[in-house]
């Protein structure tokens, strides 16, 4: 109850400041246009933001251990939130003002202008793909390697149940986690950039087909790909992973690929529809039908005509679609369907050690066992997002 | 002296191109007194849209009024507050748009739109306003006035639609209109019933108005006194019969000169000669809908036949059978003589080439991920097989014969040129198949006069030295004028008329062709007033062709 006034208070508060900013702004500035036309909202969010940023401050320096001796489990993790913001921040910061200083003409113009959120996104992806390409150098132990003490906590201190060899602590049966999460990272990747892949080859080119031939091939791809959306899709993968892992077994055949194809087949569909409907765009312009009065054949039309102009809505999809097979994977795992034991990955990870979440009132170092993995996920997602809404803003100006 | 309604001085505009402002218009002056029609003239870029806006206080999004001042009625509209612009705005001040029908929303009945900024300012109850409205389009003569408003938009046709929109500008009975190219979508027939309408009610209402166009003819009939702007500069401006007769500037002189050009007449067909293409009684549909009733008419070599028409005429759809993207259901088209497959999938590469075509939105029509050079390259290598070194001399001399700078051109991009070079690439494109005959689909109807023009003696000189011949489809008689050999007027799907340029446009006529011919406006300011006098209200534009029909 007392939080729900605490809400209400703020907001009034936001309300009456806000109406009070644009009168003063307006006297003391003799009425200047950008005070006089401010809307009233404008003035509420500049008020309302003033008093979060407040709040948030407060919340950030209060004390981390509470009178009696109780961690304060919202301070610690708002601090480690706000670190780890301002840590990535920085970084993508660094890694901009190098790429503007070293290299040739055209990467410095690149990394000018680039935005922050891109040049973290971009640093991000590069650094998962040289972890994904070499885990063997980067981790400390093997990805199978079993210790003698499990439920490590992170941050190796001895006296809180740390050990300074596992800097972020051990797993159910005392697996190595920093190990783990960095093997992980290429069973993960691997798995769902071949089925990205794999699922743009399909979606594209029978969205493509569908759109030059029209007619009955576009009526029974369409009626195809509506069937099988009508399917709620993760109960219609853990449908088939369970049939496909009968076959796996009987036939000798790795899940893996099974796994791929079928991620990859449901999730074609949508980059059919995509495929389609841009596809449609572009062949209706005269353009195409110089080229079809001209007599060339389908081949030249797809690769010469069509596809450079579908280039940046298809790379903005691959994005977006990478994504989404990244948290099918993961999901898949975390219900017990995904990647299999030994090989590490973060979905199946989260699963595992999810129940330590429920510590986080009394042992905030424990509750990160299961967010280490999640945040993998979390961060790869955001990044891919960052470099896909930079893409899209870059193609869409001008230059398109 | 009538009473000063708007003094703009000095206005000068930025726009917002990249990450710097750069000026769009540099210092505009005017006055405008009550009941007075001024004209902005000008070509595309000129500023003549952004002036207009800027006299209402109103710039587009990533446009600013950098300096200068305009005052409306004692208000300085410069720094004037959103709200004192709020109860302006629709009430004193109105605009009416290009395009009608993307200006209206489709979801709201004509009458609801009409009242809707009359009730919003208090000026009158809604069923005050509504009975307004029905009045309004009596007077802009629109057909059946008490029930038109209850339509939606999509319901009622685009000369309607203007109408419809002037008289929801009219409806606070503003003291200043600002028509944006009121009628540049139209077709002439319907032109006219609209410039009518506007200049009627405006006289009747004694409103000031703005009137905003790039086509000289049409200006002269509207306004009492013409400015004429040149990318953001003023070139000059006199009250509208001192400009057309004496005219000081020399782009002032260069645009009324541009409707002089005539190619010379060439002899007649010898009888008996084998036309290069005969269309020969084509019957078309779409699916089940007849778009084309026994089109018949031959073109000959080193000639142009102009086919005229109104939108939904089956003008491009002749085209369409033509390079067999439609085959026709009866009938068929003889090339050289010969009958040509009726599907463009069943014709050989050979009869593929001979016949090209050129579109009228040359955005659409080149590929804009492709290179100049591969645009023009491509049929190159495609119809004569030349590769490498032999087909960039090829593709530098097409660029020589559209008059443009192989070396500065040839690795551009589309988008990295203007509209008229955008025009004159599609023309090499055409060439470099090495054709007979080339269809050309409203080539210059997006152009300005000015690069049209340009065009035209382009493509006249071409068909002189490569003896091409040309299908042209248009809907301007003035380019029929100056391009064609021989005219075939359609209507409906039909052939109304045909025959050599200078019978058509020599009495006695069609009655359509005579109508078509009446509508298109001249640069005489008393055309219209005198043609209303001669036929009446209702014998001009649609409602004389509805009579016909």
């Amino acid at each position: 109850m007392s939080n729900l006034l605490f809400v209400i208070a703020v907001l009034a508060a936001a309300v009456v400041g806000g109406y009070l900013f644009r009168l003063i702004g307006q006297k003391t500035t003799q009425n200047r246009p950008y005070f006089r036309d401010m809307p009233f909202l404008v003035a509420f969010g500049y008020v309302f933001g003033a008093i979060l940023i407040f709040l948030c401050a407060r919340l950030y320096l209060q004390p981390t251990t509470l009178e009696s001796g109780v961690p304060n489990a919202v301070t610690i993790f708002f601090r480690w939130t706000v670190h780890l913001i301002a840590g990535l921040a920085l970084a993508a910061f660094l890694f901009r003002l190098a790429g503007r200083n070293i290299g040739t003409d055209g990467s410095k113009r690149l990394f000018r202008q680039m935005p922050i959120t891109a040049s973290f996104g971009i640093l991000t992806i590069i650094l998962y793909c040289i972890v994904a390409l070499m885990p063997e150098v980067f981790a400390p132990y093997g990805e199978a390697e079993v210790f003698a003490k499990s439920y490590v906590y992170p941050f190796g201190d001895p006296a809180a149940n740390g050990d300074p060899a596992h800097i972020l602590g051990t797993d159910e049966i005392g697996r190595d986690i920093l190990s783990r999460l960095i093997f992980a990272t290429k069973n993960t990747m691997f798995i769902a950039l071949a089925a990205t892949i794999l699922a743009f080859l399909i979606g594209g080119i029978a969205g493509l087909a569908a759109a030059i031939f029209g007619g009955w091939v576009d009526s029974v791809i369409s009626r195809s790909v509506d069937v099988l959306m009508a399917i709620p899709a993760l109960i219609f993968q853990l449908l088939l992973l369970s049939i496909a892992s009968f076959w796996a077994n009987s036939y000798g055949i790795p899940m893996v690929l099974f796994m791929i194809v079928i991620i990859a087949v449901i999730d074609s569909t949508r980059v059919f529809r995509l495929a389609r409907s841009v596809g449609l765009g572009i062949v209706a312009m005269d353009y195409i039908e110089a080229a079809k009065l001209r007599g060339e054949r389908l081949g030249y039309l797809i690769t010469r005509e069509i596809l450079p102009n579908a280039m940046p809505p298809f790379l903005v999809e691959f994005g977006l679609r990478f994504c989404f097979v990244f948290l099918t994977i993961a999901s898949l795992s975390f219900l017990g369907m995904g990647i299999q034991p030994p090989s590490a990955d973060w979905g199946t990870m989260v699963r595992k050690l999810a129940d330590f979440i429920k510590f986080a009132q009394f042992l905030p170092n424990a509750a990160l066992l299961p967010l280490f993995p999640a945040l993998a996920i979390a961060i790869l997602v955001l990044a891919v997002n960052f470099v896909v809404d930079w893409i899209l803003d870059k193609s869409s100006g001008l230059k398109g | 002296m009538a009473e000063q309604l708007l003094k703009v001085r000095g206005l000068k505009l930025e726009g917002l191109s990249g990450e710097t402002w750069t000026p769009i218009v540099n210092g505009v002056s005017f006055d405008l007194k009550k009941g007075e029609v001024l004209g902005l003239i000008g070509e595309s870029g000129a500023g003549k849209s952004t002036v207009g806006l800027a006299a209402m206080g109103f710039t587009r999004d990533g446009c600013r009024i950098s300096d200068g001042e305009v005052e409306f009625d004692g208000i300085d509209l410069v720094n004037a507050s959103a709200a004192v612009k709020r109860s302006l705005l629709g009430k004193r001040i109105a605009y009416v748009a290009q395009s009608a029908a993307a200006s209206f929303n489709p979801a709201h009945k004509l009458i609801d739109q009409h009242s809707e900024a009359p009730v919003q300012h208090g000026v009158s109850s809604k069923s005050e306003s509504e009975a307004d409205g029905m009045e309004l389009y009596r007077r802009l003569r629109l057909p059946d006035p008490d029930n038109i408003g209850f339509r939606f938009p999509h319901q009622v046709s685009g000369g309607q639609l203007q109408r419809a929109m002037t008289a929801m500008a009219m409806a606070c009975r503003p003291d200043l209109i600002i028509f944006d190219e009121p009628t540049t979508a139209l077709d002439v027939t319907t032109q006219i019933e609209v410039l009518a309408s506007i200049r009627d009610i405006v006289e009747q209402f004694d409103t000031a108005a703005i009137y905003i166009t790039h086509d000289l003819a049409v200006v002269a009939q509207m306004a009492d006194k013409i400015k004429v702007l040149l990318k953001g500069d003023e070139v000059e401006e006199s009250d509208t019969r001192t400009m057309l007769s004496n005219p000081q500037e020399d782009y002032t002189k260069s645009l009324w000169a541009v409707r002089s050009f005539e190619r010379p007449k060439k002899p007649a067909v010898n009888t008996g000669a084998t036309p290069i293409v005969s269309i020969k009684n084509v019957t078309a549909a779409y699916g089940t809908v007849p778009v084309l009733e026994e089109v018949s008419f031959d073109i000959h070599e080193g000639r142009t036949v102009a086919v005229v028409g109104e939108s939904g005429s089956g003008k491009s759809t002749t085209a369409r059978c033509i390079t067999g993207l439609l085959p026709p259901k009866i009938g068929h088209i003889e090339f050289d003589g010969q009958a040509l497959p009726l599907d463009y999938r069943r014709r050989s590469k050979d009869q593929l080439r001979q016949a090209q075509m050129i579109y009228q939105m040359a955005d659409t029509a080149l590929n804009p991920r492709k290179s100049i050079g591969e645009i023009i390259g491509r049929p190159v290598q495609f119809y004569s097989g030349k590769t490498g070194s032999e087909k960039r001399r090829r593709v530098e001399e097409l660029l020589e014969q559209i008059e443009l700078d192989p070396g500065q051109y040839i690795n551009r991009l589309p988008s990295e040129l203007s509209g008229g070079q955008k025009q004159r690439i599609g023309i090499a494109r055409a060439l470099a198949a090495d054709p007979k005959f080339i269809i050309c689909d409203e080539v210059t109807s997006a152009l300005d006069q000015l690069v049209a023009e340009g065009i035209l003696k382009l493509l006249a000189n071409l068909q002189d030295t490569l003896g091409l011949s040309y299908m042209f489809i248009t809907h301007d008689l003035a380019t029929v004028k100056a391009i064609s050999d021989e005219v075939v007027v359609m209507k409906d799907g039909r052939v109304v008329e045909q025959g050599p340029k200078d019978e058509m446009f020599q009495p006695p006529h069609h009655p359509y062709t005579d109508l078509l011919l009446s509508s298109v406006p001249e640069m005489d300011p008393d055309w219209l007033t005198t043609l209303l006098d001669q036929r009446g209200v209702d014998n001009i534009g649609d409602a004389a062709v509805n009579k016909m029909a």
